[in-house]
Parts: structure tokens; C-alpha cells; sequence
């Protein structure tokens, strides 16, 4: 029976989606799922030894108190984000829901996806793990068959959403699953900012991992900003696929904090496949303590004249080990595709350890491409500098730090997000 | 701390890498007094400017430097600027990421002490004020630290940094070296605004020239790492009129340089590359 070696409760995963009134087809895809989990394994990182993490406590399904007004919020979610056109899940679902009501006037869809599966089934069922590939891996199988809560957003056709749409997900009971699905769809010529914080409260210091996916769809023309912001504590494994796919013209711009205090797994892959798709992602990264992260963007060009670039910063500390990979992947017939790269690490401890990997993969010969890596400390000659004026090594070593990570943090479209990124690269650095 | 400083080196001893640089170098600067130290590449001139500093590269082996009568040599880097110590340096670090006003924010801040912070608007006030005596563009505030800066947009960020700083105790590292006349008098027009009874400078040169714009009091000539020839600032303009030939000769001097023995010599038998 390879069915009982699966951290999850198959039964259970079942009984528990149909009690929530999901249509068939959701089930259907859940027991599938199920299915071929059963056959799969773990995905093969780069020099990352995923199989040794703690993935043994997925949670199960319990079903949260919805609230009925944002001062009910729990502590670390009040100090984050204002409430208007706001999403919470805690735990496993959905506790409170807010759009602004012009916005749903003009058909922006935003709302949990639970809740979306049972009113835009048709709508969901065009979209959900067609980005991902439930059959990639043990964990997208899982994912597929365990996911809850989440969110669905749906921009129509030439609309412009001004105000960012924000989602919080918060953990604070680890014997609760907590993998959300975040599907995005932006129709022909639309735009939206879309923010999310992942983070948990004190449980108990009980395992629990997140195994999340994001699927973005941006039709031609639409363009959209997804900023994401983790800052799981140290008993939690986050591992999260993103993926976009762009249609001809369609942009996105990814900007992803990995500030999680535990083991962390990410992939943030644009498919550009139509012509004159853009793809922008901005990552930045802190590591303390003996924590592990693994870190891939991915930009797959197929569509003629598709640009993109990414940017990852990582700072790690203590005896943390980042392995950052960027592949630039451009296809044949991408012709004048333009795709750049760069990795920096910058270790403040001896032990620490930061691995930069720039992949290029190219099949075509009419095209643009450029990586930079570099992997270094603290450079001695900046701090004499700064300290000859007075600064002390400590302020001087913040500000080097903080001028890394400036190129991300500073590119962030929503100063408060800004802000709060800069706090919390802060208190994760203890400076 | 608004009393005259009096800065005294004696017997100065540094190596980097094992190598001896300076070789027991005495100098006393008070303030009101412009010293000018002259002399050809190589003879440890930058080193002595670095040493000051306290550039974790050198090592003081030997001699002391006080400033007011306290141990500058025991003081850390950022203690010795807050004692009123300030370096131009001949080249400045690039910060990426930092800007020159978050830069400058902090300096400032580091010497007024927790809770008498500048506020933002008098800190814009005094940097556009300074930048315009430098003939800065403003937009140089919001630009990364040095960063992509021409070589004399770096030596005028360094002089605004003085101006803004108002150390009691200047040393000037080839300030002059890589600017054109007109930014050469800019930088001076800054010094001379500084110079105050109040106030030292040492000022590094390889060229007379920027003495025709700053009149030292004193000028000094330093060869295989030490000071050999002193005097006022007539002896800056025999230097320029007849080159360190006739001091080497007069001192008994055939290699002025120190601690360049294992210096990198271009083949001189081979061709140039045609391009």
C-alpha cells in the first residue's frame, strides 16, 4: 500500500472537500490527485537535500470561524495592511473577505477560492493547475488534492484596477493544513496589483508545512503586479510554486520576499509565450540561523520579443545556506528575445553559506542574453569609508546591507509594503 | 570641542604586507595651519594619509599620533572622525544602493548623538546650500554613493562632505589629481571657506598647482617614507620650477621610493598591439 506513506489523509482530504459542497469536478481532480501522489516523489532540488526536511506534518483540514469585521484579526495581521479589498484565510480557510463594491460593479472577481470553485466553477475549472502540472511532482499532487481557502481574482477585459488587492494568510494551529491555491486571471488589456503576506503566530512550536501555488494567467495586454511577502516562523517548511504564463504582450512583475525563519522552497517560473510578453522579478532573500532555502526564478521564452529580467538578493547569516538558481530558458524561434539575470549574495558570517547559479538555456540565435552572479561579503574598503565618517561599524555594516538589497526593495510599488519589507529584513537581520 | 586642535605624529612607523612604509615620520599640524606634503609617487605620502585613517591594511608599528593629547592610534576608525578627524580620500568606495543623503543623514547623525538628531528639512537646507557653493547639481543627493560618479564629481562629493562634516582636523589625499581647472578652483573655494583658526589641514599633492589656489603655511617634502625637507610656500614653488632632482642630490637621496622593490616593470623590448 504506497497510499499510507502520503503525509496526508487521503480519506479524509475527500470526505472534508465534499462536506464543503465542492462540484464533482473538484473532488474528481482531488482523488485523481490522490492518485498519482501515490507514484510520485519529492522534486530533485539543486544541491538541496529536500528529502532530509521535516515534510512530515501537513495538517488536515479544519474548518476556521469566519469573522464578521477586521478588528477581530489576530495580532501580527492588524499591524500589516489597511481592510479595504482585503482577504484573510487563517488556517485553512477564509475568515473575512472585503472589495470595494465599484470594483465588483465592473466584474473584478475577488474572493476566496473555495467559495469562487462553487460560484465561477466554469470560470476556475479553465485555470486551476494548468499552470502547474499536479503530475510535476509529490508536492504538486498534494497540493492539488489537499489545497484550501486561497483566492481567485478576475479582472475582465479593460479594467483597470487602481488600489492594490491585498490577501493575508496566517498560520497559528499546525494541526490545521495550510496550502493555499492563489489563482489569478487578468483578461485582455486589464491591470491590477495584487500584495500577499504570508506569516504565523506562535503554535506551540508544532511542525507544519506550507505547500502552496500560485497560478497567474495574463491575457494579451493585461499586466500585473504580484508582490509576496513570506515570513513563516522557524516550524514551518514553506515550499511554494508560482507560475505566470503570458499571453502576446501581457507583462508581470514579480517582486518575492523570502524572510520565512525555516527551511524554504521556491520556484517562480514565467512561461512567456506570447510575443512581446515581459516578465520582471525581483527577489530578495534573508537567511539566519541554520536555515535552508532553496531559490529558482525561471523565464521560458517562446514568444517573439519577449524581454525579461530578474534580480535576487540574498543576505545570509549565522549558518544559513541559500541555493539561488536563475535560469533564462529561450526556445527556438523566440526570435529577438531578450532575457537578463543577476544573483547576489552577501554572507555576514564565516559559516554562512550562498550558492549563485545563472542558467542560460538558449535554442535560438537571434536573441539577447546576460547574466551576472556574484557571491561576497561585506567589502572592507566600503566600511573603512563609511566609518572615517563617523558612522559606527554597525550602522555602516546596516546601510551596506540594506544598499544590497535596495535594487528590490526599493523597486516595491506600494510604499507600505516598502516599508514593511525594510521592518522586517530588520528584524530578521536583529539590527 | 571648539578649541584650536593640535595634531602630533612622531616617529611613525606602518608596513603593509610586512613591507615598511613609513619610517618614522614627525610632523605637528595646530589649527589655523595649512601643511602641504609634497613629493614623487611612491614615497608613502597616500600611506600616511591612510594611517591617520586607520586603514585596516596598514599597521602602526611603532611611533604615536595624538590629537589634543589623546591616543588617535587606540581610537577605532569611526572614533577618530568623531574626534574631528576627516579624510578626502583620493579614491572613494562606491556604495550601491546607499544614497549620498542617507549617507551623509547618518554621519552627521553619528556625531550629534542619539536624540539630537537633524531633522530632515534643516539637513536638506545645509545640503543644497553646500552643493550650490560646489556647483553640485542637487539631484547628486538621491544618487547612490559615488556611484558612477566622473573622477571630479567624486573629489567634489568628498569636499562636500568636509563642508558639511566641518572637521577640526583635514587631510586631503590628491584631491587635485583628476580635475580640471575650473572644478580645481571649486574644491579650493571650499577649503578656503574652512580655513579657521579652529581648523588644521595636511594637504597631499603631487602637483604645485592646487598650492597656487590654497597658500600653505608649511610645505614638506617626503622621500623613502619619512619627511626630508621642510619649509614655507616658496619652497612648493622650487619644487614645481625644478623637480626633486636637487633635493635628492642635496640629501644624499638616489631612490626616493618605499617598499615598491617588487614593483610590476614593462618589458621594454616588446611591441605595442596594433588595434
Amino acid at each position: 500500500m504506497t497510499q499510507a506513506t502520503l503525509p496526508i489523509d487521503s480519506q479524509a482530504v475527500v470526505e472534508s472537500a465534499k462536506n464543503r459542497q465542492e462540484p464533482d469536478w473538484m473532488t474528481a481532480l482531488r482523488s485523481k490527485a490522490l492518485e498519482l501522489a501515490a507514484t510520485l516523489e519529492l522534486p530533485k532540488l539543486e544541491k538541496t537535500r529536500i528529502d532530509r526536511w521535516n515534510l512530515s506534518s501537513f495538517g488536515t483540514y479544519r474548518k476556521p470561524e469566519d469573522l464578521t469585521s477586521a478588528a477581530d484579526l489576530p495580532e501580527p495581521a492588524k499591524s500589516l495592511l489597511n481592510t479595504d479589498n482585503l482577504l484573510v484565510q487563517r488556517n485553512s480557510g477564509r475568515v473575512f473577505a472585503s472589495l470595494a463594491p465599484e470594483l465588483a460593479q465592473q466584474g473584478v472577481i475577488f474572493t476566496d477560492l473555495e467559495t469562487a470553485v462553487r460560484e465561477h466553477g466554469a470560470l476556475v475549472q479553465n485555470y486551476f493547475m494548468k499552470a502547474v502540472d499536479m503530475g510535476e511532482n509529490l508536492l504538486t499532487a498534494l497540493h492539488a488534492a489537499a489545497w484550501s481557502g486561497g483566492v481567485f481574482l478576475y479582472v475582465p477585459k479593460n479594467v483597470t484596477v487602481e488600489v492594490p488587492l491585498q490577501a493575508l494568510f496566517l498560520t497559528d494551529d499546525a494541526a490545521a493544513s495550510f496550502s493555499p491555491h492563489v489563482l489569478v486571471v487578468a483578461e485582455a488589456n486589464s491591470s491590477v496589483t495584487y500584495v500577499d503576506n504570508y506569516l504565523s503566530a506562535d503554535n506551540g512550536g508544532e511542525a507544519l508545512v506550507q505547500n502552496g501555488v500560485v497560478e497567474v494567467f495574463a491575457a494579451s495586454g493585461a499586466s500585473i503586479r504580484y508582490a509576496s511577502v513570506h515570513h513563516l516562523g522557524k516550524n514551518v517548511t514553506d515550499l511554494t510554486y508560482r507560475r505566470a504564463v503570458l499571453e502576446n504582450d501581457a507583462k508581470i512583475e514579480w517582486v518575492v520576499g523570502e524572510l520565512n525563519a525555516g527551511n524554504t522552497m521556491s520556484d517562480t517560473t514565467t512561461l512567456l509565450k506570447g510575443n512581446g510578453s515581459n516578465a520582471d522579478v525581483k527577489v530578495i532573500c534573508v537567511g539566519t540561523d541554520e536555515q535552508k532555502l532553496n531559490l529558482t526564478t525561471r523565464n521560458i521564452h517562446i514568444g517573439k520579443s519577449s524581454e525579461s529580467d530578474m534580480i535576487t538578493r540574498a543576505v545570509m547569516r549565522d549558518e544559513a545556506t541559500a541555493i539561488i538558481n536563475g535560469i533564462t530558458k529561450i526556445e527556438k524561434g523566440a526570435t529577438k528575445a531578450n532575457g537578463q539575470q543577476t544573483e547576489k549574495v552577501l554572507m555576514l558570517s564565516p559559516k554562512a553559506r550562498g550558492d549563485a547559479n545563472p542558467i542560460l538555456l538558449i535554442d535560438e540565435d537571434d536573441v539577447k542574453a546576460g547574466h551576472a552572479a556574484s557571491v561576497g561579503q561585506v567589502n572592507a574598503e566600503q566600511v573603512f569609508y563609511m566609518m572615517s565618517r563617523g558612522i559606527t561599524r554597525e550602522e555602516a555594516t546596516r546601510l551596506i546591507i540594506y544598499g544590497f538589497l535596495a535594487p528590490v526593495v526599493s523597486e516595491i510599488p506600494i510604499e507600505r509594503l516598502e516599508e514593511q519589507l525594510q521592518h522586517l529584513v530588520e528584524r530578521k537581520l536583529g539590527q | 570641542m571648539s578649541s584650536a586642535p593640535k595634531l602630533t605624529i612622531e616617529g611613525l612607523r606602518a608596513t603593509i604586507e610586512g613591507k615598511e612604509i613609513l619610517k618614522g615620520l614627525n610632523l605637528e599640524i595646530k589649527g589655523g595651519e595649512v601643511h602641504a606634503i609634497m613629493g614623487p609617487n611612491g614615497t608613502g605620502k597616500s600611506t600616511l594619509a591612510s594611517t591617520l585613517m586607520g586603514h585596516p591594511k596598514y599597521e602602526v608599528t611603532d611611533g604615536a599620533v595624538t590629537l589634543d593629547g589623546e591616543d588617535v592610534l587606540e581610537m577605532a576608525v569611526d572614533e577618530r572622525a568623531r574626534a574631528g578627524l576627516f579624510l578626502a580620500m583620493q579614491y572613494p568606495s562606491e556604495i550601491t544602493g546607499v544614497t549620498n543623503a542617507d549617507f551623509l543623514r547618518s554621519a552627521i547623525n553619528a556625531r550629534r548623538g542619539e536624540g539630537n538628531e537633524i531633522s530632515l528639512i534643516k539637513f536638506i537646507r545645509l545640503m543644497e546650500g553646500k552643493m550650490k557653493d560646489l556647483e553640485m547639481n542637487p539631484e547628486f543627493m538621491h544618487r547612490y554613493l559615488n556611484e558612477g560618479f566622473s573622477g571630479g564629481e567624486k573629489k567634489r562629493n568628498e569636499i562636500l562632505q568636509m563642508l558639511v562634516l566641518e572637521p577640526r582636523l583635514v587631510i586631503l589625499d590628491e584631491i587635485d589629481s583628476g580635475l580640471d581647472i575650473d572644478a580645481l578652483r571649486i574644491v579650493a573655494n571650499g577649503v578656503n571657506a574652512m580655513r579657521s583658526p579652529e581648523r588644521g589641514f595636511l594637504i597631499i599633492t603631487h602637483y604645485q598647482r592646487l598650492l597656487n589656489y590654497i597658500t600653505p603655511d608649511f610645505v614638506h617634502v617626503m622621500m623613502q617614507g619619512r619627511i626630508v625637507k621642510s619649509g614655507g610656500p616658496e619652497l612648493a614653488q622650487r619644487l614645481e620650477n625644478e623637480g626633486y632632482d636637487w633635493v635628492k642630490e642635496e640629501l644624499g637621496i638616489v631612490d626616493e621610493t618605499v617598499g615598491q622593490e617588487d614593483e610590476f616593470k614593462v618589458p621594454m623590448n616588446t611591441t605595442a598591439p596594433r588595434y
